[in-house]
């Protein structure tokens, strides 16, 4: 979105594990026009930022004329980057605000497995943030409520996803006897 | 790629490391995706389905069209299920293939159905997919529902309508346009991203409007906006207000300022920065307007998070650049983030003390700085390196423990682009600070005896012949010089030898040796190097006999080459070998430029031999090649040059003619492009009737009309004047278009028998005295004004009376003379009091000119100029003045 005229624009959110791969990306701009650019990007920002120490405060520095703002917590590293003359504090808000609905969702065991295991959560929850670039929301608990509502409207939300969750590790760890 | 696989198998190893994706597939899952189609959803199934699909999507892979179509038409099918959670992926599904237009029709309905829907989630959510994949018929077809959702009382819808907007006016800006209303209404809305999400649309419904965009701010600067969101905007629309409203600078009261200066003590600390750094881009801004910024963003230099650090020491940096007294209050605080853990904000600090620092705190900071440098990224250290650079410049008393510093990091390990920055901030030194210029050489000198970098090795070597045999004992520096003919690659080894010519035609003691280690190169291995060698000691007189190398040899050595190689080239490829040598005077010397006229050329499909000229030739061998094909003008001599194309007619009327100036020693053609644009008609015998009344120092010599000027097929028409010999005679030309009209039946294509006579009134056409300067750059304009010497030097000074700005003064006066800016002196910094531009060109007649332009702001607007003038030739110098003097 090259033209949002005045609007504070974000590029991209990344979500990336202890070696930089994805648990799941989102790219609002156009800097990074195939998928090969978008690796290249991420192993970059991950080989930049992967000795620094993101894990109290968010941190930031600037690459290729991107902001990045990232914290790091077990084995997921969280990213948003910036054009270089965005408010700096804006793009953490979106990274606290994406951080939280996170570790909501996940319900505090904020790792890889667990991300994985609720990808559907973290893909909706990068769509309730920002749309094409748009902040649309940067209060955390905010954005997952919007990712959980359909299991508000339910009857009974909380035990309903932990009985899910439960049943699909259950089948997980089945397939996985089986399979060695 | 391979240490990627040995990873992977390392996690399968790795019983810890499960994921539940593991070993996932796309063609399995496509075929899961079958269950979509099952009479009786499963929704559970179907959500980890579509999850499996999106995250395939997420890690690279692609879907062909027809898996993607596939997978379109099996999602649209869970539309049927009422799962909420279901239809929530299904939403990302649609938004992730976006499908093609016929196939958005498909969910059309479905999607119509949800935004109307009872459930907020849904109308939300469907509003930002069907934006999303929407296309301008079906937008009209909706536009009612979200004109409606823009006033929801639902935030989230409203907010969803909103964002979609936004990204609507980039592709239907009309309709959106007509939403004007609601968004306005939205602003006033109680929830605090809904303001935010409404004023953004506002503003870009309306920010070609100036007016409208400044009412705007000022009701909101009075009135309540609830979110650090829509806050930070509205700071951006103010500077934006601020900025356009301009030059009331001088009464002191800038509008807007209070209401800035007021968000410095907001509650949010996004807002509070926005307005800071705000403040701090102002145009013009002054020290008193500034302290408030300063202070607020000195206290978050302390901040314990590295973000709000980062932000203002970055702001402040760039503050320094035009304010540095205004940031010195900071330089405690400063100093304390030299040893930050992040690495980013240490280096933003160190350059920002170096800019502020004053001579005393040099050494101090130096210390400081050799401490660091070690253990942080090349790329900061070149910052680093250019802060230094600025620095020397500024306290050139300091030159020795800067030089000592830069010559310390050349020594240390470091990439390609780190050393290049260290050189070149050296070789700067060197130019500037005369006394560096020894202790500067030898640095080099030693650097290049261990570099692996080949550019960098013939750079300096290049630079040590011009600046070597200067000094005061050249002699040392052969040593160097001659080590690397033994040790080196062929390409450096080429450029020591030039070096060596250099330094032996200069130095006259010196000849004898350097002669005889220019023999020892003949037998080296590469051919380039024995070439060199060769020309060199033939052309210094290498024979034995020392004589004073004289200045043709000198020239031709060593001169400046200011012919465009590219120029170059294409007369060499033309060039037949004949009896006649090939005469490198000959090759035209303008830069060929990309101009606007090929893109404004009339008749874009060029139509056999008749199209070339209007189309491609602004370039001037294609011009001469035309003109040369005339033999009425093939006794001109060589073409000097042509002039960019100037339109004669308004664009879209019945004929578009534009002309080209071509200038000849005595004489000048125009050449008049002329395109008919009526399919009806045919011109005959079309001429161009030139009165030249108010030029009267030219004579009409000849005219070549036009036969004939069919629809859409330009042809051209050439008058020539005769004019004094190498004089820049000006003169003012009327034209008129003379054609005999035949009409043409469009649909057979043929022309009536008989036509009628008519003409048309074309614009006035101007030889200025910029059509007899000719751009052409030098690569080094310090060397070129010193090598040309202040004997044909004229000096004067003007005054322009109130102007723009500096930067529009600067323009004027460039086009007005018609030379080349060099070195990107063309571009005025914003603020700035004085400047200094660089011209570079050749006048008729073949007499190189430089010009130096000084500027400076004289009172609020009026603008004086100094101009400093050197040629070859002392009537040229006194005639650029007299176009200044005139123009």
């Amino acid at each position: 979105m090259a033209s949002n005229g005045l609007c504070p624009s974000i590029k991209n959110i990344l979500l990336l594990d202890s070696e930089g791969k994805r648990v799941a990306v989102k790219y609002y701009s156009d800097d990074w026009p195939t998928n090969s650019s978008k690796v290249a990007f991420e192993k970059f920002v991950f080989s930049k930022t992967v000795k620094t120490n993101a894990r109290t405060e968010a941190e930031i520095t600037l690459l290729e004329n991107n902001i990045i703002v990232y914290k790091f917590v077990q084995d997921l590293h969280f990213f948003v980057t910036g054009g270089d003359d965005e408010n700096e504090l804006i793009l953490a808000s979106v990274l606290q605000g994406f951080f939280d609905a996170v570790t909501l969702l996940l319900r505090n065991n904020v790792d890889k497995s667990e991300a994985l295991e609720n990808l559907d959560l973290i893909l909706l929850c990068l769509d309730e943030i920002v749309d094409g670039g748009i902040i649309l929301e940067t209060n955390g608990p905010l954005i997952a409520e919007k990712v959980t509502s359909h299991n508000m409207d339910a009857d009974a939300p909380l035990s309903e996803q932990t009985l899910t969750q439960a049943w699909a590790t259950a089948r997980d760890t089945f397939t996985r006897t089986l399979l060695t | 790629m391979a240490q990627q696989l040995v990873k992977k198998d390392d996690d399968r190893d790795d019983e810890a490391e499960y994921s539940p994706f593991m070993g996932i597939e796309k063609g399995a899952v496509l075929q899961e995706a079958r269950v979509f189609n099952d009479p009786q959803l499963d929704a559970r199934r179907c959500s980890q389905v579509i999850t499996k699909l999106l995250y395939l999507l997420n890690q690279g892979e692609t879907f062909t069209k027809t898996e993607a179509t596939e997978v379109f038409f099996a999602v649209t099918k869970l539309f049927q299920s009422r799962d909420m959670g279901l239809r929530r992926m299904v939403y990302l599904m649609i938004k992730e293939i976006s499908p093609s237009a016929d196939e958005v029709i498909i969910v059309t309905s479905s999607l119509m159905k949800d935004m109307n829907s009872k459930i907020d989630m849904y109308r939300a959510n469907a509003i930002r997919v069907l934006c999303r994949i929407t296309d301008g018929t079906l937008l009209a077809q909706i536009e009612r529902y979200l004109k409606q959702a823009i006033v929801d009382k639902n935030p989230v819808v409203a907010s969803a309508a909103l964002v979609s907007g936004i990204h609507l006016l980039q592709t239907n800006p009309e309709i959106v346009k007509r939403w004007s209303n609601e968004v306005q209404e939205a602003v006033q809305s109680r929830a605090a991203l809904v303001q935010f999400h409404a004023l953004g649309l506002l503003h870009q419904i309306r920010q070609n409007d100036r007016l409208a965009v400044s009412k705007l701010v000022t009701s909101l600067t009075k009135g309540t906006v609830r979110s650090p969101l829509a806050q930070c905007l509205l700071i951006r629309y103010t500077s934006q207000v601020i900025r356009e409203s301009g030059n009331n600078t001088q009464s002191g009261d800038r509008p807007f300022y209070d209401y800035l200066e007021s968000c410095l003590r907001h509650k949010s600390e996004m807002v509070i920065f926005e307005a800071a750094r705000a403040i701090t881009e102002l145009n013009g801004v002054t020290s008193r307007e500034l302290t408030p910024a300063i202070t607020v963003l000195q206290l978050f230099l302390s901040s314990s998070k590295p973000v709000l650090r980062f932000a203002a020491v970055r702001t402040l940096n760039k503050v320094a650049m035009t304010h540095p007294t205004s940031v010195t209050n900071c330089n405690i605080d400063m100093e304390s983030l030299i040893s930050d853990q992040n690495r980013s904000i240490a280096t933003l600090a160190i350059t920002t003390l170096l800019k502020t620092g004053n001579e005393s705190s040099v050494d101090r900071l130096m210390k400081q700085i050799t401490n660091f440098m070690s253990d942080i990224a090349d790329e900061f250290k070149i910052v680093v390196v250019e802060a230094i650079r600025s620095l020397c410049q500024k306290f050139p008393l300091k030159y020795r423990s800067l030089m000592n510093f830069l010559s310390n990091i050349l020594r240390e390990e470091g990439g390609f682009e780190y050393k290049k920055a260290i050189v070149d901030s050296i070789v700067i030194l060197i130019r500037e600070i005369p006394d560096a210029k020894e202790t500067g050489l030898l640095h080099l000198c030693e650097f290049i005896e261990d570099c692996e970098f080949t550019y960098l090795s013939t750079q300096i070597l290049h630079f040590l012949g011009i600046e070597g045999p200067k000094t005061s004992d050249p002699s040392r520096y052969i040593r160097f010089i001659y080590n690397r003919v033994h040790l080196e690659n062929a390409t450096v080894r080429a450029g020591a030898v030039s070096t060596l010519a250099k330094f032996g035609a200069a130095v006259d003691e010196l000849k004898p040796r350097i002669f005889v280690l220019l023999r020892r190169c003949l037998f080296d291995s590469d051919d380039e190097v024995r070439d060199r060698a060769t020309l060199y000691l033939n052309t210094l007189g290498g024979d034995g006999s020392v004589v004073e190398t004289d200045k043709a040899v000198k020239d031709f050595l060593f001169g400046p080459f200011d012919i465009p190689l590219v120029n170059l080239e294409t007369s060499l490829k033309n060039y037949e070998p004949s009896e006649e040598a090939f005469d490198i005077d000959s090759v035209p010397k303008e830069v060929k430029s990309q101009s606007l006229a090929e893109k404004k050329a009339p008749g874009k499909k060029p139509t056999g031999l008749g199209a070339p000229p209007s189309g491609p030739p602004s370039t001037a061998d294609a011009y001469q090649k035309i003109l040369s094909s005339i033999p009425e003008f093939a006794n001109f001599g060589n073409l000097f040059k042509s002039s960019a194309p100037v339109e004669l007619t308004e664009a879209e009327t019945e004929y578009a003619v534009n002309v080209v100036k071509h200038i000849f020693d005595r004489h000048v053609v125009f050449q008049y492009n002329c395109t008919n644009t009526i399919p009806e008609q045919l011109l005959e015998n079309v001429i161009v009737i030139v009165d030249s009344s108010e030029a009267d120092e030219f004579a009409e010599v000849f005219s070549k009309p036009l036969k004939s000027l069919p629809y859409d097929s330009p042809g051209q028409i050439f008058v020539a004047f005769e004019k004094p010999e190498g004089a820049p005679t000006l003169g003012k030309f009327s034209n008129v278009l003379k054609f005999i009209v035949r009409e043409v039946d469009p649909t057979t294509g043929e022309a009536e028998d008989d036509g009628v006579e008519d003409e048309y009134q074309l614009e006035d056409l101007e030889i200025v005295s910029a059509d007899y300067t000719l751009k052409v750059a030098v690569s080094n304009f310090r060397n070129a004004w010193e090598s040309m010497g202040p004997d044909c030097e004229r000096v004067d000074e003007y005054g322009l009376g109130p102007r723009e700005s500096l930067a529009e003064a600067v323009n004027t006066v460039i086009n007005l003379l018609g030379l080349q800016p060099c070195e990107g002196t063309e571009v005025v910094p914003p603020n700035s009091r004085s400047h200094t531009c660089l011209l570079s060109g050749v006048y008729i007649g073949n007499v190189k000119v430089l010009v130096r332009l000084s500027f400076g702001l004289d009172g609020p607007k009026d603008v004086a100029m100094k101009l400093t003038v050197r040629s070859d030739d002392e009537t040229v110098s006194d005639a650029i003045h007299e176009i200044v003097a005139s123009g």
